[in-house]
């Protein structure tokens, strides 16, 4: 399939950028979740509209496309040259985080006004408010669309190979270009990629224990290796239109 | 730098073309998708052990890996035991197949709302096993789930400039092509916003389907 000194100087890094590559994006991507997805519950209408905005439109762009203008428009306009694993994870950040912050907005919204009402009478602070009673509540409701959010972000780090980050994807088109035999690499890229969705799934799922563990309750029964979308989170995924990105329950 | 309009006129018939493509890509792709979903949601429930288990692990491999590497696969391997495809029929085969594993969690999902009784009701009435899919519990369950199959159609949208890297003429390859051509990045920003264009007043009527047809 491939010469051992090519699995050494590109198959092996390769797997190891996508792993770097989807690490980053996924920090980012989180970042913007809470960021934005708190914005949007602001008591003052512009923030609530400048955040909504930037959901909107970076919910409306494919990954694909933003990608490619981050790695060849944007350093044009500014000037300056981007490494370009770093247009990469920007672009996936930016974007994945946009479906994250409809995740964040969600599971506080759906938080018992109760539960506000008592941290105003207590004269908490917003932020403290924030911060002590509704993230924690809000949290485990979160991870399970986490989950697949996380599982698609994967799936999207495969495009930074086409503007040139050597991840397992380019070496694995490499393979083809220099062997002229497809079949065994991109079975084992699949397979790969299936193994990675995987043992993010069994990550997650520890975590899900782990949150509703932490508000006495047990996590929802789930199959071996799905990521099985509810009735429910379909709905839901239906209403806030993250459908793609895994913004289901 | 600064935008120059004189390019996006440039780039304009160019860019039809590739609207065009991008349409049928999505129209084809999602009568797969909405199709073979179904197939494979019926086939989840079957009763026999070995249809439903090959189908499900099927799915969860396709739906789990990334839609890109599966083109790639499509596209240069199918062909060395198989049919050969031009990129766009492989194209729309590959994004069907991929959403089509997305679908048949929202007829799952939709199947699963349709109350017990129903079931059993049909049973009552000794009506046959196609009959009660097809009068009974079908209706039910795809008028509720109009609005989550809509939204995967605008998620198929956004990943059909995937099909450009196999050479598809899409508005992501013809942008490409033209910004090759001439050295200029315009059309790839024109392509972009057009892409919000395009999902926004669609997601918009996803939206009013879901207060028609679910919120009832």
């Amino acid at each position: 399939m491939m010469t051992s000194k090519f699995f050494f100087e590109w198959f092996l890094p390769g797997i190891w950028i996508t792993i770097q590559v989807l690490v980053y994006s996924a920090v980012l991507a989180g970042v913007v979740s809470f960021v934005i997805g708190t914005l949007r519950t602001s008591r003052f209408w512009i923030v609530r509209f400048l955040a909504g905005t930037y959901f909107e439109i970076f919910r409306g762009m494919s990954a694909l496309i933003m990608m490619f203008w981050m790695a060849f428009v944007v350093p044009l306009m500014l000037g300056w040259q981007f490494v370009p694993m770093f247009s990469g994870v920007l672009a996936l950040g930016l974007t994945y985080g946009a479906y994250g912050s409809e995740i964040v907005r969600g599971a506080l919204a759906a938080v018992p006004p109760a539960q506000r009402e008592a941290g105003i009478a207590l004269s908490f602070t917003r932020m403290q408010r924030l911060r002590r009673i509704e993230l924690p509540q809000a949290w485990p409701e979160m991870v399970p669309p986490f989950n697949n959010l996380l599982i698609e972000l994967m799936k999207g780090t495969a495009l930074v190979s086409v503007i040139t980050v050597a991840d397992m994807t380019f070496a694995g088109n490499l393979v083809r270009l220099s062997k002229n035999e497809s079949m065994p690499i991109y079975t084992l890229l699949l397979v790969l990629y299936f193994v990675l969705a995987f043992i993010l799934t069994r990550g997650m799922r520890m975590l899900e224990r782990k949150a509703k563990a932490g508000v006495g309750r047990a996590p929802e029964g789930r199959t071996i290796l799905t990521r099985k979308l509810s009735p429910k989170g379909e709905l839901d995924q239906a209403r806030a239109g993250t459908a793609g990105a895994g913004g289901a329950g | 730098m600064t935008f120059d309009w004189g390019v996006v006129d440039d780039f304009m018939p160019r860019f039809w073309d590739g609207v065009l493509i991008t349409l049928q890509a999505l129209a084809l792709g999602t009568l797969i998708a909405f199709a073979l979903g179904l197939v494979w949601a019926m086939a989840q429930r079957s009763e026999l052990k070995w249809i439903r288990w090959p189908v499900t692990v099927v799915t969860e491999f396709i739906r789990n890996t990334p839609l890109l590497v599966q083109l790639f696969f499509l596209f240069y391997v199918v062909p060395e035991w198989g049919p050969s495809m031009s990129p766009l029929t492989t194209g729309i085969v590959g994004l069907g197949l991929h959403y089509s594993t997305y679908t048949a969690e929202v007829y799952r999902a939709g199947i699963d709302g349709v109350p017990t009784g129903q079931w059993e009701a049909s049973t009552a009435l000794s009506l046959s096993k196609g009959h009660t899919w097809k009068a009974v519990i079908l209706p039910q369950a795809i008028r509720r789930v109009v609005p989550a199959l809509g939204n995967y159609v605008i998620a198929m949208l956004k990943d059909s400039p995937m099909i450009a890297m196999i050479g598809a003429l899409d508005m992501l390859g013809e942008a490409r092509g033209f910004s090759n051509e001439t050295f200029t990045t315009e059309a790839l920003t024109f392509v972009g916003v057009a892409f919000i264009v395009i999902a926004y007043p669609a997601s918009l009527l996803m939206r009013a389907l879901e207060r028609r047809l679910v919120l009832k």
